[in-house]
């Protein structure tokens, strides 16, 4: 749960989650555990297409929402099932408290439902005296420590067994050992107690099929089995989301549901409950069934047309298991009760302003949330969307402002890194990294060496640089984005060498600027738009390609420029049909040779960044320029695991960064690299930082620089 | 279409790897025998009740006691003459049979048997309608449960069974039970503990009746 009220307060939690050695041991094992889980399960399937099925039939559910309520509402009352909407989540709270006053309920059994965590049902229920007892063990453990969920799907996965063991000895009053078999069998025990006494179970929903008036609950311990069975009233609660059309739609998210959240074909149980049961102790041998939808602000989000495939949400968690600042510090500080990338957005929607704003900063951009998701969401733009209107309706921070100010104005920001490059000479002692910080960074940033902006900018030098290419193949703009051009030339630099010697005659447009993306990383939406305007504007020329050596950019210029434009900007998707990163340009388009390099296999090591791995879809190119090149490929664990830069991110969070930072180095050193190789200079000015500040022992350089060193004369 | 070798051998792969123990049987009368004798078979510990060895709270415990201490196999609804079959071999190995009443019996029973009424050979999956109340609790509170399949009942999986599935779902009330591999957990370190509130086991008897 959120209660940090700044930035720095979140910042001081955020640190606590990384101090704690038993958490960040447990989130290592999951987050290297997942993904073979998850891949053994859709192997042999299309993973894709049985996303895009999901977004088919959730799309089509969340455009008529209305629709499916009434339905499904007439199927299950005629069926003896008291159907309910709930506009809000007291109000969700408020009826099922009148269901337990006027059935004289007592106990009650709960089985796992995030939307009673949403609205904190319990609460609501214990102050009319109601003894409830979740009967997930997760949610069972965590209701005794009165804690929140740490993960949707695995609720305590941020507590050790000993903690576990200790809680238990409390509960039981007698000592219990830390062996989790037998601990697990207390619980069942002690559970089974409660199932007995219970008069009320309440549940949760996956699914709500409307042509049948069904709901289908998931779980792999049966605790839903027993809820819905044993108490003489059930009360099922469900966001209106969880509405589809028919049982085909519930088995399409299904399939990718249990695969996605745990890496299993299918959990223990799945149970389809259509009307009212039979329950030997209901009235008349029938069971009391109720169904509360909950609206909370859903039938809203479902008219936006940005924002509505939030609610195609399976809840399966997966968005969490790959995020890497998850893994750094866990749910508690990665959510307010929903967690994980979508629990950033939800967040907002269902908890408001004040409990997102601190978490929605809180976005690395590595875009592995919106790889994995079930129902394909667009993730990481839905979070930095919030950002910025949280910004709109607060008021943009004076340092947000003056970089929107800055970088608006080309001349402007370039005449700053200009400056910025004599004033930083008492810090760098002549070397290319900035020595001694000052002392307002010095705390927390100290785990890199920073980059020291370059002599003089690529823009000044590239008349002298540029090559003469008697009869090009093509003819191409480089991008170079300001991280190459005002602190790396060098890797541009390496990068004309390499084009030249494929007869590429290259063109460095002057009045580009910087892509973008950090504004957008702040929440400048509007400056940011009006970048990529003097952008498109100043690569207008006739050229075959746009290329560019930043990931970043690369990814930023293809994907964002077209929607900051808007879908109807003609020229934003023509600029950024032409934009390729340089490994694609040199292996898809030029179809590089070894016969150009000497082979002398160095052994190199890749980072795919973020946004090249991601962002272009480009994983073998790296790979394969490196053997052309005449290095010997090195595969590093986690190749494809962010850096820990984000850009601003790091500035903002540098605790996470620094932690993701040392996982990248540590991976890369077990190759017995000489070479770190990267496409994306933010992705080297923090892998270098690193292994600069850590004395890792190998070099960190862009796939230019390794391919001009190797270029035969 | 029948069901095919190579969906049969699906079905088997996928139980199996979801812990449940797959065996080929040729008659009622021997899966009945093979229940009997897992009934007798089971381990000394486990003649307690899962998780009463353990422990517990007074209020835990009191469940515990409540537990007859002979043998029980739960088998509410199963055709006459299997029944009588059920009971004859049980009676001579000294353990009990019922087929109701199994609210009275919530601190555990030592098997539920049950046939079932669809399998799943893409993900393992026994489907079972569990509209009566009795059969729901059988396989929910029994420490092993035994189900039968016979083969012609295997699909290929849930999408190429949609109408079967829908005439339950239209048939109201109804409670329709997929049940794959045994209850499990993995809440405490992501460690799998197999029974945390339903079957420790799940033994799946296939029988070939095509």
């Amino acid at each position: 749960m959120q209660h940090a009220k700044n930035l720095s307060e979140y910042n001081k939690e955020l640190r606590e989650a990384l101090d704690n050695t038993f958490l960040r041991g447990a989130m290592d094992k999951f987050a290297t555990a997942y993904p073979v889980g998850r891949a053994n399960a859709f192997s042999g399937y299309d993973i894709d297409s049985l996303v895009q099925e999901v977004v088919q039939s959730k799309d089509a559910a969340i455009g008529q929402l209305d629709t499916l309520y009434a339905d499904f509402k007439a199927k299950a009352e005629a069926n003896g099932v008291h159907v309910h909407l709930a506009k809000t989540g007291d109000e969700a709270n408020e009826i099922i408290a009148r269901i337990a006053k006027d059935n004289g309920c007592k106990k009650i059994v709960k089985s796992k439902s995030m939307t009673a965590e949403e609205t904190l049902l319990n609460h609501r229920l214990e102050e009319d005296g109601l003894e409830i007892t979740e009967t997930d063990l997760g949610e069972w453990i965590i209701q005794l420590r009165h804690e929140g969920p740490s993960h949707m799907v695995m609720p305590a996965i941020h507590l050790s067994r000993y903690q576990v063991a200790e809680l238990f000895s409390q509960v039981t009053q007698q000592d219990q050992s830390s062996d989790i078999q037998r601990l697990v069998k207390v619980a069942r025990r002690e559970l089974r107690q409660k199932y007995a006494d219970a008069d009320m179970g309440i549940s949760g929903a996956n699914f709500a099929i409307a042509e049948t008036g069904t709901i289908g609950i998931v779980t792999n311990e049966g605790n839903a089995r027993l809820v819905t069975t044993l108490p003489r009233v059930h009360v099922a609660l469900a966001g209106i989301e969880k509405l589809c059309s028919t049982l085909e739609d519930a088995l399409k998210s299904l399939r990718v549901l249990t695969k996605n959240a745990t890496g299993q074909a299918l959990t223990s149980y799945v149970t389809w409950i259509s009307g009212a049961n039979e329950c030997q102790t209901g009235p008349n041998g029938k069971k009391e069934m109720h169904i509360v939808f909950l609206d909370n602000g859903r039938s809203e989000l479902a008219k936006d047309p940005l924002f509505s495939q939030v609610l195609r949400c399976v809840r399966c968690g997966a968005c969490a298991n790959v995020c890497p600042v998850y893994r750094m510090v866990g749910g508690h500080q990665m959510g307010h009760i929903y967690i994980g990338a979508i629990g950033l957005i939800l967040t907002y929607f269902f908890h408001g302003k004040e409990k997102a704003k601190n978490l929605v900063q809180n976005c690395i951009n590595c875009e592995a949330c919106k790889h994995i998701c079930a129902a394909g969401i667009d993730l990481p733009r839905l979070i930095k969307e919030i950002h910025a209107r949280i910004l709109d309706e607060d008021g943009h921070p004076l340092p947000s402002l003056l970089l929107a100010k800055l970088m608006k104005n080309r001349k402007l920001f370039h005449s700053f890194l200009r400056m910025a490059q004599t004033a930083q000479r008492p810090l760098t002692g002549g070397t290319q990294y900035i020595r001694h910080l000052p002392q307002i960074f010095a705390k927390d940033h100290g785990f890199k060496a920073l980059p020291a902006i370059a002599a003089k900018p690529f823009r000044d030098r590239f008349a002298e640089l540029k090559p003469h290419v008697a009869a090009p193949r093509y003819r191409i703009a480089l991008f170079s984005g300001c991280v190459q051009d005002f602190v790396y030339p060098e890797q541009l630099e390496a990068a004309l060498k390499v084009l030249a010697a494929h007869d590429v005659d290259v063109d460095f447009p002057m009045d580009q600027s910087c892509c973008g993306l950090p504004l957008q990383m702040m929440g400048e939406k509007k400056a940011c738009a009006d970048v990529a305007s003097q952008n498109i504007a100043a690569m207008a020329g006739e050229y075959d390609y746009i290329i560019t050596l930043c990931a970043s950019c690369a990814s930023h210029l293809t994907h964002n420029y077209p929607f900051l434009l808007g879908e109807h900007d003609s020229s934003a998707k023509a600029f950024a049909a032409k934009v390729l990163p340089f490994s694609a340009f040199l292996v898809d388009v030029l179809g590089v040779d070894a016969d150009k390099f000497t082979q002398n296999h160095d052994r190199a090591t890749l980072h795919a960044p973020c946004h090249l791995c991601r962002g272009m879809g480009v994983v073998e190119q790296p790979r394969k320029l490196l053997t052309i090149g005449g290095y010997e490929y090195a595969p590093a664990d986690q190749e494809q695991v962010c850096c820990g830069f984000g850009g601003t991110y790091s500035a903002k969070f540098p605790g996470i960064s620094e932690e993701i930072l040392k996982h990248k180095l540590t991976d890369a050193g077990r190759t017995g690299a000489d070479v770190l190789v990267t496409e994306c200079p933010g992705c080297i000015m923090q892998l270098r930082g690193g292994a600069e500040k850590n004395k890792a022992g190998f070099e960190v350089r862009h796939i230019a620089e390794v391919l001009a060193d190797h270029l035969k004369k | 279409m029948g069901t095919t070798p190579e969906m049969l051998e699906k079905f088997r792969t996928k139980a199996k790897a979801v812990s449940a123990t797959v065996v080929e049987i040729s008659s009622m009368a021997q899966a009945i025998a093979y229940t009997v004798d897992l009934c007798i078979s089971k381990d000394a510990c486990q003649l307690l009740m899962s998780g009463c060895e353990e422990s517990l709270s007074d209020k835990g415990k009191d469940l515990c006691e409540l537990k007859e201490w002979n043998k029980i196999i739960a088998a509410p609804r199963l055709s006459d003459a299997d029944m009588a079959e059920l009971v004859a071999q049980a009676r001579d190995r000294q353990v009990a049979v019922i087929k109701d009443g199994l609210r009275n019996h919530l601190a555990g029973i030592d098997i539920g048997f049950t046939v079932a009424d669809h399998g799943i050979a893409e993900t393992g999956t026994l489907v079972l309608d569990s509209s009566s109340e009795e059969l729901r609790l059988a396989t929910m509170i029994s420490e092993i449960h035994v189900c039968v399949i016979h083969t012609s009942r295997i699909h290929p999986s849930a999408e190429s069974m949609y109408g079967q599935l829908k005439t339950y779902m239209n048939t109201k009330p109804n409670y329709l039970a997929f049940v794959t591999g045994a209850s499990r957990t993995a809440d405490i370190e992501r460690v799998l503990a197999l029974g945390v509130h339903g079957p420790l086991e799940l033994h799946i008897l296939i029988l070939e009746d095509n």
